[in-house]
């Protein structure tokens, strides 16, 4: 294990060396920008007693947000929140104010009411008793505040990757959806040290301002702190900015959804020569269509029915033209028969795309041609029971389900295209309500019998490894997923060579292609990066 | 013109609770003006009326034929040295900085703050070159007392509040002290308001001694004359200076629990 993180590492140095840098980079100007406020309100907290209850007590209940639901909150504010570096930096100043600004408050209060009175006796102006007086005395105190709020945002900043501002959490992420504890560790380990050593170095300087014994000793301490934290952010800001780039390809925080991203960020790479910033593994399909329409990203792939249902609120049903559906607020969950209706109607499959490019083209937003396969949701079981049990149809499977335990991602509770709409059409019923799991993490509890039916991705590369079983979806209550790219128009039409270079990808992933690709990442623990080149290799260039 | 002068001042603690009640005195240039009075009897709100940390609610305090009112409250107190009762010496500064604060704030060059703090540590007879870069917690409570009169002197004020200046030291400090502050003032000649609860110290170092009781001055005359009077809050300060003096024999220590015990407890409260 050891040895594999190692490797991991060799293999990775330079991605790795990024990483750092942006992590450092993100909590180092955080905490500045934290101690830039957080101090001066808390001086102002200590002059205004009666205030000060009430802005602690509002940082306070900021602290007690957990960090996840603190970017989700931000996602949708303009300038402040969205999804890279800038929330995170928002989030972690959210976080560094607390114990700044209460260490400023402790740090002034516990001044002796003697050595103040002092001050004030003098003749120093307010002004001049805060500088010379009351900071200096407070500055140990503020100190620990300072360490506190770093190290804090060593961890938090983890967590950030989440909505695509990079850093270590980035590893993290990757590892949790590849369900790989190789990759898990080679993110973990280095933001442990990272958080450690600013621990002890932010100590060791505190420690310098304690003894004022020898004013030297402490000046230095002050300089060398300065000197390093300017250094960190010089550096930082180098390797960081080297990343910086003309278009940031997005993606959707699963094993697939990476590799299509390498694919696209790839091919325009090759094809255009233009710089390409990534941006994977940002969390579901919301984070990405936001990101996308505050030009956070510029291209993501999104799945045709995904983008009906969960972006566009708009019915499955193949009656859309005859109704009209197509206008803004029209009513969300499309019923699977119609009212009265009779037979169940097959979803209209050549209906899908056009519906959706249309709605995306109303935002500003262009849906290009479909790369090939469809990744629709896939209800899987395991393969011993199907055989046993003679499983082949959803039907099937919903005899069963009274003694069964099903576990569902987030994602497929919530959309309207998931499990209610699925229960409702099968008369699915299960011995409990069903799990809620990683999407990632169902396949191999689907395997492990902690659950025994699950929904997961039709091209998902695990199916094949864990030896699951799709059932046949006989009812058609799945719209198709067709993989498709989307752009920010505005984009295309500036490098029109962009789209050029994604059209060229149409229709050249096969379903085949896709599974294969994702086994190589979940099952073999290939890197995505490598799995793409091989593939794109594979290929060349298509005709025009 | 008097240096120092409390025109028929009231102050009002702003519960309401009166501590000065129409309160007269004068304070002439260059005297030493010792200010005798049980805790609570307004003592420390005259110093601070003096520097215009409190501003009274009626009459006027005039220092240098200027009300305190018009005074700018930074000048004012940066002309006025300051000696409190616990010094209150900056923790973070050396000794030479504590001297240095308010030459700092005047705006003096760096060599000029160090050779007048070593002037200053020579008056208070401290060496120098031993104690300007110590910190104020590696003195013992009569240096760091000597280093507040120090620092209230640094730019050479010609007005002197002391509070309480040596009521935390051990008898024999507070001897040393006292002796040294004569020196002193017998160099510098500065107009000087101590004030104190204890009635030897008065004596000790005042040429002048005021008695207040219960916000109002209820005599202030030359030491000689103090000492004759008749009136009875005069005389229960004067006793309590015979009981506690200390070359007396045993039997009179033992007449003093039960003086002091009247002073805390259940003293009768001035008739107004």
């Amino acid at each position: 294990m050891v040895m594999a993180v190692i490797a991991f590492w060799k293999s990775h140095a330079a991605e790795l060396a990024g990483l750092m840098a942006q992590h450092v980079l993100i909590v180092a100007i955080s905490t500045m920008v934290a101690v830039a406020i957080g101090v001066p309100l808390g001086v102002f907290a200590s002059r205004r007693p009666r205030l000060s209850a009430p802005i602690v007590g509002i940082v306070n209940i900021v602290q007690t947000v957990p960090s996840l639901a603190m970017f989700g909150f931000l996602l949708p504010v303009p300038l402040l929140g969205g999804v890279g570096p800038r929330a995170a930096v928002v989030v972690l100043i959210l976080y560094g104010l607390l114990p700044i600004i209460r260490t400023t408050i402790a740090g002034i209060a516990g001044i002796d009411a003697s050595v103040r009175e002092a001050g004030v006796a003098m003749g120093m102006t307010p002004n001049e008793l805060l500088r010379l007086v009351e900071l200096p005395i407070a500055l140990p105190s503020i100190a620990a505040g300072i360490r506190v709020a770093a190290v804090v945002g060593v961890g938090s900043a983890t967590i950030a990757a989440a909505i695509g501002a990079g850093g270590l959490g980035e590893y993290i992420y990757r590892g949790l959806s590849m369900v790989d504890t190789t990759v898990i560790l080679a993110g973990a380990i280095p933001a442990a040290l990272l958080a450690l050593s600013v621990d002890g170095g932010l100590l060791w300087v505190e420690r310098q301002l304690l003894t004022r014994r020898r004013t030297r000793s402490r000046r230095a301490a002050v300089s060398l702190a300065a000197a390093a934290v300017a250094a960190v952010l010089l550096s930082s800001g180098l390797v960081a900015g080297r990343s910086g780039g003309a278009i940031v390809v997005g993606s959707k925080n699963f094993t697939e959804q990476m590799i299509l991203g390498e694919i696209i960020a790839e091919t325009i790479e090759r094809d255009t020569g233009l710089t390409v910033k990534r941006r994977l593994n940002l969390g579901g399909t919301l984070i990405c269509d936001r990101a996308l329409m505050t030009g956070d990203i510029d291209v993501y792939v999104e799945y045709t029915g995904t983008a009906l249902t969960a972006i566009f609120h708009q019915p499955i049903t193949p009656d859309a033209r005859a109704s009209d559906s197509l206008e803004p607020g029209a009513p969300g969950v499309g019923p699977r028969r119609l009212e009265g209706g009779g037979a169940p109607r097959a979803v209209d499959v050549d209906n899908v795309f056009p519906r959706v490019r249309d709605l995306y083209a109303r935002s500003g937003r262009t849906l290009l041609p479909p790369l090939g396969f469809d990744n629709t949701f896939a209800i899987l079981v395991r393969g011993s029971d199907a055989r046993q049990l003679g499983l082949r149809t959803i039907e099937d499977a919903a005899r069963e389900a009274p003694h069964w335990r099903a576990g569902f991602g987030y994602e497929f509770l919530e959309r309207p295209d998931g499990y209610a709409g699925l229960a409702r059409t099968y008369g699915l019923r299960f011995a409990s309500a069903p799990r809620v799991m990683d999407l990632t993490l169902s396949y191999r509890a689907l395997a492990s019998r902690q659950v025994d039916l699950i929904a997961g991705d039709a091209t998902a590369g695990l199916i094949k490894s864990l030896d699951l079983v799709r059932l046949e979806d006989n009812r058609q209550y799945f719209p198709p997923y067709d993989a498709v790219p989307v752009a920010r128009a505005q984009m295309l039409l500036r490098y029109p060579q962009v789209r050029a270079a994604i059209e060229r990808l149409a229709g050249r992933i096969s379903a085949d292609d896709m599974q294969a690709m994702n086994y190589a990442a979940d099952g073999r623990h290939e890197d995505v990066s490598a799995i793409v080149r091989r593939f794109l290799a594979e290929r060349p260039r298509g005709a025009r | 013109m008097p240096a120092l002068e409390f025109r028929d001042v009231s102050f009002a603690r702003p519960g309401g609770n009166r501590v000065l009640d129409h309160f007269a005195l004068n304070v002439e240039s260059g005297e030493v003006l010792a200010l005798v009075g049980r805790s609570g009897a307004g003592k420390t709100t005259l110093l601070k009326l003096a520097n215009r940390l409190l501003l009274p609610d009626s009459g006027a305090v005039v220092v240098d034929g200027c009300d305190t009112r018009e005074w700018d409250p930074i000048r004012l107190r940066r002309r006025v040295g300051y000696v409190l009762q616990d010094v209150g010496l900056f923790p973070h500064m050396t000794v030479e900085q504590n001297i240095g604060v308010v030459p700092r704030l005047e705006g003096w060059p760096a060599g000029r703050i160090a050779a007048r703090a070593a002037e200053l540590l020579d008056l208070i007879g401290l060496a120098p070159e031993q104690f300007a870069s110590r910190w104020p917690d590696e003195l013992s409570g009569g240096q760091r007392q000597r280093v507040g009169v120090a620092r209230a002197l640094a730019v050479d004020p010609p007005v002197l509040l002391m509070d309480e200046p040596f009521g935390a030291l051990d008898p024999v400090t507070r001897a040393e002290l006292q002796a040294e502050f004569r020196r002193i003032q017998n160099q510098l000649h500065k107009t000087v308001i101590i004030v104190t609860h204890d009635m030897g110290e008065a004596f000790a170092l005042g040429d002048r001694l005021g008695v207040i009781d219960d916000g109002a001055l209820v005599a202030c005359d030359r030491s000689a004359a103090i000492v004759e009077s008749h009136d009875p809050r005069v005389r229960r300060l004067l006793d309590a200076v015979t009981l506690l003096s200390p070359p007396e024999a045993e039997s009179q220590r033992s007449r003093a629990a039960p003086a002091a015990e009247v002073r805390e407890g259940g003293a009768p409260r001035p008739i107004k």
